[in-house]
């Protein structure tokens, strides 16, 4: 059975740190457009942390939500991209093949959450930091789309070292950048199609729920709801 | 109709034709540097990127899209307008006719530009085209910008047959009038005319069939451009009453992009005699019916949505009618609605001017229309942490205003080229006109006849 990419996002865990978003660039080449640009709506941050207070001073709570490509199994972007530059692979990731892209931008568009980002400028990379640029990761030129890719290059490493060494693909042997650096350990990545795997058991989870999932999209992320508690009623 | 006054028809359509002033350089000059102005800036924009627009994450899309929209509905003008009044074979429509068709093949092919000048990559726009390649990619015919190809390519080539075919006894005209290099050109044109009855009888059903074929190329092709908004799930742009509000909105600009055509023509190649008050009193009626339809659409799209109370769609219904978009929402509505309704239903005041005072409130409502479907709906997804704006900057506004002069200058040079009205079809217009009279004379005559005849 081919595997099937998923991931579960305990919100419950999640401290915001951004430690994800930091190792997500490194990993991924991801360019920095600098405070201008960013102002200007330009920035590029395969995951994000969404940061949201609720209620009035002094009763306010803060949540946060990693937010990444959800990896669609009904992708609003796929169809839409008259190149087919947007589509879904076979392990049910939503690949972006970054040379047929011709930059309609409709993908992202189509796109309710809002996990895709344009090349608007060429890239830069101020020295020395052109030197750490990741050699397994193509860098993107100006005019293309580009997005989360839960680093399909750790996925075929680890599907490579396991051929190598004739072994199974184990649970856990992959993990993307933004899973490894989770210091709460509140991102869990692994195959859906796997009912034992740590994935598939938190995404049955009672606590666990889709973003937007009355789309219909059919996200493969799952996150699990946070517990609301405060420390006056505790 | 007597042989002076039709030689004087015929002079006076012909002389811009003929006749070159030194007017006509200096506004081709003036049209000519926007158009360069326009095309330099976007050479800049492929060469530094998409960056140097307005565009960002979340909006995606503003100006171009923009004006895409709004140029292919100016297209509507024409052909849609000619081809209904040739149908129900409306006699005031002759002199009409061509400026119409004039302006759906220009406003088609500055509309078709826009997809290619929103492109970040356009030098492989060429993608689109289902040729045949050893690597067996072919477009993906799922996606409504495969479709807008298609559609835009089909409905270009429809209107530039339905404009060329009433041309040709005209090019034959002007060939007949003309010497040297210029007739041997119009020679050329007119592809070997000498109307004889078995070409107009060729003429005519070609006519007729390009008038029908085109009436439902017209409508699907606005409707396939909706289809880039209503097929994605972005809230206020997932609507079903998209495919008809775009084809009236179309129409509606088209009608006053007409009216106002025809008033500047009017008055710079002195076709007073020819484009007369009734003309534009008719029109104005029609701009009227498409006001109240529009008005209706719009009423229909906010009603339901506010009424329905999505929280994802009330966001962007919220930012359009009283947030950072609402001036420009209440300027739509007051120069597609307000403005025209009393105009052109009052009968004093549907003057040429009146009408061309409404045509022009339109033309502004219907680009803030296109422009209000697109940007808020982007800029308020449902995740609200995602929520953004959009403010254009140089490089779009320069590009628009190249597309304005681009359909100024090549209007002027059609008038340059092409008897702007059908000479011929006004002949046959007025040839009809005396036939009526003169049966009704003689039937009145009969009538008298047999009444004495009876006493």
């Amino acid at each position: 059975m081919p595997h099937r990419w998923g991931m579960a996002a305990d919100l419950d865990r999640c401290t915001g740190c951004e430690a994800c978003v930091a190792a997500c660039h490194a990993e991924n080449n991801i360019p920095t457009v600098g405070a201008d640009q960013s102002a200007r709506g330009r920035a590029m941050h395969w995951i994000r942390i969404e940061r949201y207070w609720e209620g009035e001073f002094p009763e306010v709570d803060l949540k946060f939500r990693p937010v990444l490509c959800q990896h669609c199994d009904n992708a609003p972007c796929e169809p839409v991209c008259p190149t087919y530059a947007s589509s879904h692979n076979e392990e049910g990731l939503n690949a972006q093949v970054y040379n047929r892209c011709i930059g309609t931008r409709y993908c992202a568009n189509a796109c309710e959450y809002n996990v895709r980002f344009f090349n608007w400028n060429s890239p830069v990379w101020e020295k020395p930091l052109h030197l750490q640029l990741n050699p397994d990761v193509s860098v993107r030129e100006v005019g293309v789309m580009e997005k989360c890719t839960f680093c399909i290059q750790r996925i075929n490493a680890g599907k490579i070292s396991a051929e190598a060494d004739k072994r199974e693909l184990k649970d856990g042997d992959i993990k993307p950048a933004c899973v490894q650096s989770c210091t709460a350990n509140a991102l869990v990545f692994g195959d859906l199609n796997d009912p034992e795997s740590a994935v598939s058991r938190l995404a049955r989870s009672t606590r666990g729920y889709k973003l937007l999932e009355d789309l219909g999209t059919l996200p493969k992320i799952t996150y699990l709801q946070r517990e609301t508690w405060h420390e006056s009623n505790s | 109709m007597n042989p002076i006054a039709e030689r004087q028809m015929t002079d006076d359509i012909l002389r811009p034709v003929l006749e070159t002033s030194s007017k006509f350089y200096l506004i081709v000059a003036l049209l000519g540097t926007f158009v360069a102005a326009g095309i330099g800036t976007w050479f800049y924009q492929v060469y530094n990127g998409l960056g140097v627009t307005g565009d960002n994450w979340p909006v995606f899309w503003g100006f171009h899209e923009t004006n895409f929209v709004f140029w292919i509905g100016i297209s509507h003008a024409g052909t849609l307008i000619s081809a209904i009044l040739r149908m129900v074979d409306a006699g005031w429509r002759r002199p009409v006719t061509r400026c119409a068709e004039a302006i759906t093949a220009f406003a088609l092919m500055i509309g078709a530009m826009f997809p290619l000048i929103h492109l970040s990559r356009p030098w492989l726009a060429w993608w689109l085209i289902p040729y045949p390649s050893e690597r067996q990619i072919w477009p993906n015919y799922r996606s409504p910008l495969a479709w807008d190809f298609f559609a835009i390519n089909t409905y270009l080539t429809g209107s530039l047959l339905f404009l060329l075919l009433p041309m040709i006894p005209d090019f034959a005209l002007v060939r007949d009038r003309t010497t040297g290099f210029r007739s041997r050109v119009y020679r050329a044109l007119a592809l070997g005319w000498t109307g004889t009855p078995k070409q107009w009888a060729r003429l005519e059903s070609a006519m007729h069939i390009m008038a029908i074929a085109i009436i439902p190329v017209a409508v699907s092709v606005h409707t396939i451009v909706s289809f880039d908004f209503s097929m994605a799930i972005v809230p206020m742009w997932h609507s079903t009453i998209f495919g008809p509000y775009f084809v009236a909105g179309a129409i509606f600009s088209g009608i006053a992009a007409l009216i106002i055509a025809m008033a500047i023509l009017r008055k710079v190649l002195r076709l007073e005699n020819y484009l007369h008050p009734i003309h534009f009193q008719n029109l104005g009626k029609l701009l009227l019916t498409m006001s109240l339809l529009w008005g209706y659409f719009v009423f229909n799209e906010r009603l339901t949505t506010w009424y329905g109370n999505q929280p994802h769609e009330m966001g962007v219904f919220w930012a359009t009618q009283a947030g950072r978009y609402a001036p420009l929402f209440w300027t739509m509505v007051f120069c597609n609605f307000i403005l025209p309704l009393p105009i052109l239903s009052i009968r004093k005041l549907r003057t040429i001017t009146g009408c061309v005072v409404a045509s022009c409130g339109v033309v502004i409502g219907m680009w803030l229309e296109r422009f209000l479907i697109i940007v808020p709906g982007l800029g308020h997804k449902p995740i609200t942490f995602s929520w953004g704006t959009y403010t254009p900057q140089w490089v779009e506004i320069v590009i628009m205003a190249g597309s304005i002069a681009a359909m100024g200058l090549l209007y002027v040079l059609f008038s340059k080229v092409v008897p702007i009205i059908s000479i011929w079809e006004l002949k046959a217009g007025e040839r009809e006109l005396e036939h009526m009279r003169a049966h009704a004379e003689t039937q009145t005559a009969a009538a008298e006849a047999t009444a004495g005849e009876l006493v």
